[in-house]
């Protein structure tokens, strides 16, 4: 049992290591894919060299970046088969198909049209140049939306039914799996926030160029787009973060009493602003789960139902099965101790209808089948040893939570102040205090990636411990192997990885160095 | 005939015609694997840049081969990849290495150098190829497994497919499998010969690829001759319709002979490899050998991965449990799955279109060392 915890752990650790590699690279492209395909639009319509260089520039560090991206996203598409081999079995049949479609559609449209982008300046014609840029942003953005639905059916599984005979869940609906409300409120989340860290990477490269007092009209040209669609980007994705915050409180209810840190909880229930939680806090101890905390009345019931007088379960009611609606009538949902019950009893029927399946008895198979779907969103509890062990990680989940929705708020500020530089160039350059703005800017850069970063790790740390909701926890979705070797992939994928990153971060700022130190537009005080 | 049988026969196709994309693409390792014998810097920058505006297609293929064995044949993607742990971790290294090798190797501030990077490409130009293959030849060889489904209701011990202790490290040791690798291997440098030949305007290169492609053609028709001779004397795993399993001597043999429409296939497919070859290396002015040899070598895989699947053949036989050997019937994805994905299918030749065109309009203009030296993005 302990070998097998390790080999969870590790395979988990080394899925995260991997998934937050890729995740630094990914929101770049998305987002200065859509920024240089406006730049380039801009030139297309003005024939400015000026542009020209400005999107010759951007494009650069896009392909550093997206590169690299390259690199770590292919070992995440093979770990679902080499570190989650009983997972693939078990979710292929849904998992498997918008991973061939990204492949397919996206992939083939992405790799091809970049290679126009980067070598076809004098090979195609302007409009076809244009397109092609505008293509691979698109596929970057394609890409992002089928492994999204993928992951959002993770979250939330659905359209599918179990085959007992096969031993796996197979798909019955294909349009309920890519347009669930939690595919499509994690696809917009997700490429609207990247919009906004490309905005902020520009803005971050700008401030450091107008620091150092160079680039004057290649910044302003640059914050000009990239402003925008910081700005655009950071008002749709808190936008759809309150639609994913809807559809977590109503398919992952768990989740979102971690997201607060709340345990039991209440009509009118008022969301946390800040504060700082209990650290020997335990379910069902008594203690109160905060050392102190800020919080809005009414704010988590209407965040979650958009309804302000709605009971929000805490976890304890969750694991107890208690709920109640506005009336203040108890609504039964069925506790955690049940679920397992149920979750057993489902594994005795399978194994039942193994049997009569091996001796073609077609009766009993057919009312088993019923039996087991009816009751299926059980399953996953036959192989908890107690129901907290369905309790995810709650101050990593809350304060991840926290600082995400903290620095989101600080950028809508941020961007609503760099358009104000942009529209304001003598102030921009000349007032002192704008310099404030350009460290600023510079200092927005890594609180974006980790705004980002901690995005999903409230997504994925927050379901734990089901590898999908409900149905599978971690420990059954993985391979038969070793802790040691998982063990040894890990370090040199460590290894590996930060290498390349430290190239990656060598090159993009030798490029910015460089940019400034041949572009002769310096400022003219 | 049922309609899933057709599906899961159709989707084996496809995997088929990816697969047979993916070795004639394998031809930008087997031209990184040649960085070795080029030491000027503008020759090798030359060689570099040729095969970099082709590099994103062969990843592009290898993920897309991968996400589609996923959708439509779980099973070989969940007892492949989980068992020969190993044999795929080294060919997702090598690959990772490739990926932002021609980026960064020229890129002022990318920390290692460009003999790093270029090192880097070496790798995966020899490690890729043979790997690749070796993975390939298990389909054909056999692999150390088991495939228990009901084990996912053992709480204790719910893997579902188990591999031998080492994980992928057995295949490699496999001389029949590591055969079929260093075969794929010349092939791929065969390949690049006649693609360099005909994408480089460089009289310097063009003489020493010739040499280069006499070489690696020779060792790789000898090599080729001794993987089809191993292939067809081997024997297979045959089912019948109620899916029992076992052994059957000479089984691909008898494939290509019951399928007599594969066999033609093959013969049509090296004889076009071999008119490439041979033209390329018998007319200093032709530059098009790539062509009837690449379609050749697509023909040629097509029909391996016909004789592996088709007929009632387990592609993936297990040594361990004859009845464990994953075929089209047991280890695919549901007839709703394959036929939400054969509707997806419709638009790949659309991609292709325009996948040619792109290539046509990219590189209907040779390589010379003068657009490199005017040029904003080079490798």
């Amino acid at each position: 049992m302990e070998e097998l915890t390790n080999v969870v752990d590790w395979s988990r650790a080394q899925f995260a290591l991997t998934a937050i590699y890729h995740w630094l690279f990914v929101p770049l492209t998305l987002g200065l894919g859509i920024i240089i395909a406006v730049m380039e639009t801009i030139y297309y319509r003005t024939k400015s060299e000026k542009w020209l260089a400005t999107t010759k520039f951007w494009m650069t560090i896009f392909g550093v970046n997206f590169a690299i991206g390259v690199a770590t996203g292919i070992i995440l598409e093979f770990e679902f088969g080499t570190n989650w081999s009983n997972y693939s079995w078990f979710v292929g049949d849904i998992f498997g198909a918008p991973l061939a479609v990204e492949g397919i559609l996206a992939f083939f449209m992405e790799s091809t049209f970049i290679a126009v982008m980067f070598f076809g300046w004098k090979k195609v014609s302007p409009k076809f140049h244009l397109a092609s840029t505008w293509l691979t942003a698109i596929g970057a953005s394609l890409s992002a939306l089928w492994i999204l639905v993928a992951n959002a059916w993770m979250q939330y599984p659905t359209g599918c039914e179990f085959n007992p005979a096969t031993m796996r869940n197979e798909m019955t609906s294909f349009a309920a799996v890519a347009l669930s409300p939690m595919a499509v409120s994690k696809f917009f989340h997700t490429v609207l926030s990247a919009w906004t860290l490309g905005g902020a990477f520009v803005c971050g490269v700008c401030g450091w160029m107008l620091l150092k007092k160079r680039n004057y009209d290649h910044c302003q040209r640059s914050l000009k787009v990239g402003a925008w669609v910081g700005l655009i980007g950071i008002v749709l994705t808190s936008a759809t973060g309150d639609s994913s915050a809807v559809a977590v409180a109503k398919y992952q209810p768990m989740k979102l009493a971690a997201m607060e840190g709340l345990y039991k909880g209440d009509h009118e229930q008022s969301i946390v602003a800040f504060g700082i939680l209990n650290p020997s806090k335990q379910a069902f101890d008594g203690q109160d789960p905060y050392l102190f905390n800020v919080s809005i009345p009414y704010g988590l019931s209407f965040l979650a139902t958009h309804d302000y007088k709605a009971f929000v379960p805490g976890i304890e009611d969750i694991i107890n099965g208690v709920s109640y609606d506005n009336e203040g009538n108890k609504i039964n949902t069925i506790s955690y101790s049940e679920r397992m019950e149920r979750g057993r009893r489902l594994q005795e029927m399978m194994a039942q209808y193994d049997q009569a399946n091996r001796s073609c008895n077609k009766v009993a198979t057919d009312s088993l089948k019923a039996a087991i779907n009816a009751d299926f969103k059980n399953f996953g509890y036959a192989y908890l040893d107690k129901p907290e062990e369905a309790i995810p990680n709650v101050p990593l989940t809350f304060y991840t939570f926290h600082f995400m929705v903290t620095v989101g708020g600080y950028l809508m500020l941020f961007m609503l102040l760099a358009l104000f530089f942009v529209y304001r160039p003598n102030v921009l350059n000349k007032a002192k205090w704008a310099r404030w703005w350009h460290i600023l800017a510079i200092i927005t850069v890594p609180l974006t990636y980790l705004c980002s970063a901690s995005g999903w790790i409230v997504a994925e740390v927050g379901r734990q411990p089901w590898t999908i909701q409900d149905l599978m926890p971690n420990k059954v979705a993985i391979s038969d192997l070793s802790a040691g070797y998982v063990q040894t992939t890990f370090w040199i994928f460590a290894v590996v990885f930060t290498a390349l990153l430290i190239a990656d971060i060598g090159i993009i700022c030798k490029q910015i160095s460089k940019k400034s130190q041949t572009d002769l537009e310096t400022v003219n005080d | 005939m049922t309609t899933y049988n057709l599906l899961q026969n159709y989707w084996w196709l496809i995997m088929s015609v990816l697969g047979a994309l993916l070795v004639f693409l394998l031809m930008v390792q087997g031209g990184q694997s040649m960085l070795i014998h080029y030491t000027k810097p503008d020759k090798r920058a030359l060689l570099i840049n040729s095969m970099g505006r082709k590099w994103e297609l062969t990843y592009t293929t290898l993920v897309t081969f991968g996400g589609a064995f996923f959708a439509s044949f779980p099973l070989f993607y969940s007892t492949s990849f989980g068992g020969a742990y190993w044999l795929w971790m080294l060919i997702l290294f090598s690959f990772v290495i490739q990926a932002i090798s021609y980026e960064y190797r020229s890129k002022p501030g990318n920390i290692y150098g460009s003999r790093f990077y270029d090192t880097l490409l070496l790798i995966n130009g020899i490690v890729g190829p043979v790997l690749l293959g070796v993975a390939v030849a298990t389909m054909f060889f056999g692999a150390e497994f088991t495939v228990t489904k009901s084990n996912i209701l053992n709480v204790q011990a719910a893997t579902i497919s188990q591999w031998g202790p080492r994980h992928g490290l057995e295949a490699i040791a496999c001389w029949k499998c590591l055969l079929f690798g260093v075969m794929v291997f010349f092939l791929a440098r065969t390949l690049a010969s006649l693609y360099f030949i005909n994408n480089i305007d460089d009289d310097e290169v063009n003489r020493s690829q010739h040499k280069l492609l006499l070489v690696n053609a020779t060792a790789f028709v000898v090599l080729f001759l001794a993987t089809v001779a191993v292939i067809l004397t081997s024997p297979g795993v045959g089912y019948d319709d109620s899916g029992n399993a076992q052994w059957v001597p000479l089984k691909y043999l008898n494939n290509y002979l019951t399928m007599w429409w594969a066999l033609i296939i093959l013969l049509l497919g090296v004889v076009m490899v071999l008119l490439g070859i041979g033209k390329t290396l018998l007319k200093a002015d032709y530059r098009g050998g790539i062509w009837p040899a690449g379609i050749g070598t697509v023909l040629v895989v097509l029909t391996l991965f016909w004789v592996v699947g088709y007929n009632n053949t387990a592609y993936l036989p297990s040594l361990l449990d004859v009845q464990s050997s994953l075929t089209l019937r047991n280890s695919s994805s549901s007839e709703f799955t394959l036929t939400v994905m054969s509707v997806v299918s419709i638009l790949v030749p659309f991609v292709v279109a325009y996948i040619a065109y792109c290539w046509y309009k990219m590189d209907h203009k040779k390589l010379t060392s003068d657009e490199l030296d005017n040029t904003d993005h080079k490798y």
